[in-house]
Formats: C-alpha cells, structure tokens, sequence
C-alpha cells in the first residue's frame, strides 16, 4: 500500500517462470497523480503533488522534507535481530545434510581443555572416522596447528574482536575446508560461555566441555549454554583427587538446567571414560 | 558485550528498511531469558547509531516475563532463569514458552514522499 495517499502501488512484482525463462510483470491499477495540502505549525501551507510511477526516481526536495515532517510513520518490523544470524545457519545445516556431515560445536570457557581433547579425539577414532576442524579463536592459529598436527584439515577462524563464531564464518569455513562426504566436522568455538549459546551456526548439537578445575556451578551460573547443549564433557577428572569439585551436584546442576543432556565424565590425559564419548560420536555419525 | 554485536545488528537492520529516511523511534522486545541485557543495548545504541539515520531516534525496549510450561502436568511456571522446578508436580521438565524474545517490533520513520 503507498503510505502516502493509500493506494495500491507499483510494488515492481515479478514472477518467473524458470520452465521458460519468462518473466511477467504484475501490473497494478494505474492511480492518477494528485495534490495535497498541509498546514504546519507555523502556518505555511505546502501543497504538492504525488506521481505514481515507478520510473520516476525518488528524490528529496525542500518540500518534501517539509512534507516528511508532519507524517511520522511507523513500520512494524516483527523482526528477529538474530534472523540473518539463524537463517546461514539453516542453509548450513542443509549443507552437512546433503553431504552426511555429522557437526558439532564446542563450547566452553578458556581452558576447559576443549582442544587437547578434540587432538586426543582425533588420533584415537582417526582409523576409523574422518574428522575436519573449524577452529575459533579471536588471535593465533595456535589451536590449527595443534589439529594439523594430527594430520587432520583445519582451517582457523580469528574473530579479532568478536567473542563467538557465527553461522556466516563457519559456511565462509566449511568452503575453505571442503570436508568430504560422511565425515564429521567439529567446530571448536571461542572460549566464552556466554554469547555462542545465542549463536546457530548449523550444527547437529553443542557439546558443552567443562573441566573439574573450574567450578561445580557453571551450569546454573551459564544457565543459557547448558540449556543450549545436548552434551556435556566432564573433562580433566584425573584430578578430582587434587581439587575439590562435587561431581555429583554439578550433575544434579546440570540436570536442572537441562535435564534431557547427555554427559560423560573423561579424562583426555589417562583417556579414563573417553570409550563413551567415542561410542556416543559413532553412533550419531552412523545415525545421519 | 555480545550487546555490541547485536547493536550493530539492530542498527543495520532498522537502516535497511528505513531506506535513508531519518529514523525517530525504535521499539525492541527482548525477553528476560534471552541473555541480552537492556541497559547494555541502550549503552551500546547510542554509540553505534552515530552517523547513521538512527542517530538521535528514541530507543523504546518491551521487556517480556519469563514463562515456563511443564511437560508433565501442563502448569505454566514464570522463570527469572532459562530453568526451573513445576510448582504442582516438581518437575524440572520446563519447555520456554515466552522471556526468549530478542525482536525489533516496530520503527517509526520520517517518511518522505515521492
């Protein structure tokens, strides 16, 4: 509708018809050019007119900022701030799909350990799953280099200011990577266990890691990405002995938060309970 | 300050569909539990909106309640935090069903006419 004088206007609306290549304009009513006065405030009186065509392009004039003036117009907008965000996200989702792509984000605060057990992970089940890495960092390629030590493909993400990775990086990621057929692509996100949890990036599921040298109320001080998370890794549980960490109520914390999250208690060290973290990966890759 | 990003996001959005037209007012709606602080995107709105048309539009945000609804019983649970226990059943099985809102819900420009 033109806000102007509300009548159906020239939208430009095109169908095509891809069989034959054609292109149809839709034709709206023609409306006759017309004329309308205002009185401002002041008592200047601005009359012009209105021309309803598209081929007339739109320009400011003194009269029509006068004009702008009196109407305020509000548009209603609906829109979500995250949908560009959401919608790469859907179209990378797509893409793991058509290819078999088993994607997971790792989440976590700095130095939980996500990339020590991502190598670890690697170089145990690399006989018998193919892995790429998306690695996200805001400086170094520190982290690549530890994976490409693996011999696996990795392509690092520097965010530079940026706390998370989102969807646009890692489809601009996975072009760079090109991960073959039914393999499993895993994105180690920025260490920060608060803004990635807004973030799609396409993935199957987040696997939240969370280290035993940390506190055993991280699920329900981040309440937001333990919510987010299928998953959660207990890591680094060769050192309960040294540290004082209550296994069982940051369980029971975790299942507050997020009752249906699957977690395993691993320690990528000693490689104690890393057999169910490997059994749980082979299942949902066989499962795509 | 993941508030900036998201700023930035409201800012681009908002001048796409006011297509050069000064903008005065913004109205957001950003739920309790989406993990964005107001005061945050009102520090933030400000910064970015300089040199843009929205320099100087009012920033209007509608907080929504948290609102959970229980997957045994079906009773509805207000939530301060993404999670919480049924009051009838002692359930911790709470679907979200309001408070994650982060929407731009209207914007009231300067039109200018053809």
């Amino acid at each position: 509708m033109c806000v102007t004088c509300g009548c159906s206007d020239d939208s430009e609306t095109t169908i095509t018809n891809p069989q034959t290549g054609e292109k149809i304009e839709m034709k709206t009513q023609n409306h006759q050019p017309h004329s309308h006065t205002h009185t401002l405030a002041d008592g200047t009186v601005v009359t012009h007119s209105h021309q309803h065509t598209s081929t007339v392009p739109k320009t400011e004039t003194k009269g029509s900022e006068i004009h702008a003036k009196i109407h305020g117009n509000t548009i209603e907008l609906e829109q979500a701030i995250l949908g560009k965000n959401n919608l790469i996200a859907a179209q990378n989702r797509g893409w793991f799909k058509g290819r078999n792509i088993l994607a997971l984000n790792l989440v976590s605060s700095p130095g939980s350990g996500k990339t020590t057990l991502l190598t670890r992970t690697i170089n145990d089940l690399k006989s018998k799953l193919t892995f790429s890495v998306i690695e996200g960092d805001q400086e170094t390629v520190n982290d690549a280099e530890k994976i490409r030590s693996t011999g696996c493909n990795v392509v690092q993400i520097n965010t530079g200011t940026g706390c998370h990775l989102e969807a646009a990086m890692v489809e601009r990621g996975c072009e760079e990577l090109n991960p073959p057929l039914n393999s499993i692509v895993m994105i180690e996100n920025v260490g920060n266990l608060v803004c990635p949890a807004l973030f799609d990036l396409g993935e199957q599921a987040k696997v939240a890691i969370l280290s035993v040298t940390e506190g055993e109320d991280k699920p329900i001080k981040y309440p937001h990405m333990f919510r987010a998370s299928q998953v959660m890794i207990l890591t680094k549980i060769d050192l309960l002995p040294y540290v004082q960490f209550d296994v069982q109520r940051c369980l029971d914390y975790a299942r507050q938060v997020n009752p249906k999250m699957q977690i395993f208690q691993v320690s990528a060290s000693t490689g104690e309970g890393l057999e169910t973290w490997y059994n749980w990966l082979e299942s949902q890759s066989q499962q795509l | 300050m993941h508030e900036l990003g998201i700023t930035q996001n409201i800012v681009a959005i908002v001048s796409e569909h006011a297509r050069g037209a000064p903008v005065k007012r913004v109205t957001l709606e950003i739920g309790k539990l989406s993990a964005i602080m107001p005061d945050a995107i009102r520090f933030c709105f400000d910064v970015c909106t300089q040199g843009t048309v929205l320099e100087g539009a009012t920033l209007e945000i509608i907080e929504v309640v948290g609102l959970g609804k229980c997957r045994q019983c079906g009773t509805e649970v207000p939530l301060d935090q993404p999670f919480g226990i049924c009051q009838t059943c002692n359930s911790v099985e709470l679907d979200i069903i309001q408070g994650e809102e982060l929407n731009i819900k209207e914007m009231e420009v300067e039109e200018l006419c053809a």
